[in-house]
């Protein structure tokens, strides 16, 4: 579609412009404020220099747990992304069904994220859960409490119980815009299975696809409130995600300086990774 | 393979349900028999945790602030997205691609980052421990997903729309809010849907910015940890009562989620 060339445009954007810059200049201001500063607790702050930022990139708890972050994040796409093309591509396309899944599969996605940690944990926990007590009865011993597998185990069950249904209800959409006529088209050509996934379907779930992935990106990289609820990042220090690390620090110990530090670290880590992301859908789409 | 393929939704609903069944197993045993025995239903069948809730203002005022703040945020999120929304679909302007990331990198940014930076902004500007405080800070991420979404739908209108109406004679504001936005209804919905749903999902913050006077559920359920031991019943209790009001948004918005998912042009 060709766009007019309109600077007055600016005004429309104007009162997101205001709010947005307000919850975000101003908090990251103050965070890049405490990273060049040292305080001793009283109030009163001294030039710090990047200090800080040496101690955390050169931090082998911080390595420690961005590697934990990204196998973490990277586990979960791998796992919710193909699960979740499956499921929608298994689902009815009308009828009286397609409700039916559709509520039931999106229940998860408005539960309050500590509620889904406290969900998680009772239903894992060994002695009182279910599948706790189902597992330790096939002959299992699991104890995600103690277990730094079974802990990242649980972590993953609970994200992909989570989330796929997202990757679900895009894919779904994608699928559903597709003309029967198309469907007709590849029949009489004799097409298999695999060539209307691959030259129909797929195509046509690509952009949802790379909202799902940008999205789950994104938000398996800020987690935080799941897997504190569900582990609090231990047993030891085995599922201290990024986000839990860095909460640890700032409010924990109340580090302000290399906490803050850490934060914009962080973000770059997200705001870089997420910009190749963008700049790749965007180039799909303007083909 | 296709008479197996319903299985496949069925088996992935099983495994969505089971967590959500033991939680409201849970919610109506006594604390005693869930520490004390493994049962898959209640033995003795107990409404006390609901009760609980329902009597005790601490209890139920957690639900009522949760849903002030996740209305007023909504609101206000889908209402500031609009006409921005409307200038990324129609107009090229000044750096307006860089604008468009630099919005969604908000919705990168990790709560975490700015618990403490969000406490002191909200404090200084005496808004700490009100419901609009949290509503204005769940807007960071939710703004930009509703420009995001409505941006979408708003591109699959055709400009002949916006350029007959002005032939016509409308006036800008007039065509806005007579014309434009009733043939984007169905995206305005599902963005009110994801707005609401990610505000009232979000914890770290709305804890951070409240204390007594709008303290949200979720935070209220971290109590039930400290007082008097581990009041599980209670717990899961409170947690199956979070799920009602997301059902509800479900039930209303099930007709547009497979064409509103699509954020309007696939």
């Amino acid at each position: 579609m060709n766009k007019t060339v309109n600077h007055k445009a600016w005004f429309l954007v104007l009162p997101v412009l205001v709010l947005v810059a307000f919850n975000a200049f101003i908090p990251l201001m103050t965070v890049v404020n405490y990273s060049v500063q040292e305080t001793f607790g009283d109030n009163t702050f001294f030039w710090a220099g990047l200090i800080w930022f040496e101690d955390v990139l050169h931090s082998e708890r911080f390595h420690a747990a961005l590697v934990r972050q990204l196998t973490f994040t990277f586990t979960i796409l791998a796992i919710e992304v193909p699960l979740g093309v499956i499921i929608a591509l298994a689902m009815p396309r009308r009828g009286f069904w397609v409700p039916v899944c559709l509520v039931t599969m999106a229940l998860p996605l408005l539960i309050p994220w500590n509620v889904v940690g406290a969900i998680w944990n009772i239903f894992a926990l060994p002695d009182i859960g279910l599948l706790g007590q189902m597992l330790n009865g096939l002959g299992f011993d699991y104890n995600f409490t103690r277990q730094p597998g079974a802990a990242w185990a649980t972590l993953i069950a609970m994200d992909v119980w989570h989330w796929t249904s997202l990757v679900v209800l895009l894919a779904y959409a994608g699928l559903v815009s597709i003309p029967d006529a198309f469907y007709q088209a590849a029949k009489i050509d004799g097409a298999s299975a695999w060539a209307i996934f691959r030259h129909i379907q797929l195509p046509k779930m690509k952009r949802v696809l790379t909202i799902a992935v940008l999205l789950r990106f994104m938000d398996s990289f800020n987690i935080y409130t799941e897997p504190f609820v569900l582990t609090g990042g231990g047993p030891g220090n085995s599922t201290t995600l990024l986000s839990i690390d860095l909460v640890k620090v700032a409010l924990g110990q109340f580090d302000l300086g290399p906490a803050a530090a850490m934060s914009l670290i962080y973000f770059l880590i997200i705001l870089a990774l997420s910009w190749i992301f963008y700049t790749l859908m965007m180039r799909d789409e303007e083909q | 393979m296709t008479r197996l393929k319903p299985l496949v939704p069925a088996l992935y609903i099983l495994f969505v349900m089971l967590p959500i069944y033991w939680l409201l197993n849970m919610s109506f045993k006594t604390t005693n028999e869930i520490l004390g025995e493994f049962t898959l239903w209640p033995r003795e069948f107990t409404f006390d945790n609901y009760i609980t809730i329902f009597t005790d203002p601490t209890w139920y005022m957690g639900y009522v602030n949760s849903l002030v703040y996740v209305t007023i945020n909504t609101a206000i999120s889908v209402t500031v997205a609009l006409p921005a929304a409307y200038a990324f679909s129609r107009y090229r302007f000044l750096g307006d691609k860089h604008l468009f990331f630099w919005l969604l990198t908000n919705r990168m940014a990790p709560a975490a980052v700015f618990a403490l930076p969000f406490f002191q902004l909200y404090s200084a500007v005496g808004l700490f421990d009100t419901h609009l405080a949290v509503a204005l800070a769940h807007t960071l991420f939710n703004i930009p997903l509703a420009v995001w979404i409505l941006e979408g739908f708003m591109s699959g209108v055709p400009r002949q729309l916006d350029e007959t109406a002005y032939v016509d004679g409308y006036s800008f504001p007039h065509f806005f809010v007579r014309i434009f936005l009733p043939t984007i209804a169905a995206g305005i919905g599902v963005a009110c849907f994801f707005c609401f749903m990610f505000s009232w999902v979000e914890l770290l913050l709305a804890k951070t910015l409240t204390a007594v006077e709008a303290k949200p559920i979720a935070a209220t359920m971290t109590r039930t940890a400290s007082t008097s031991g581990y009041e599980l019943g209670l717990l899961a209790a409170a947690g199956t009562l979070t799920i009602v009001p997301g059902a509800f948004v479900i039930y209303f918005v099930r007709n547009y989620i497979a064409k509103g998912f699509a954020l309007g042009r696939v």
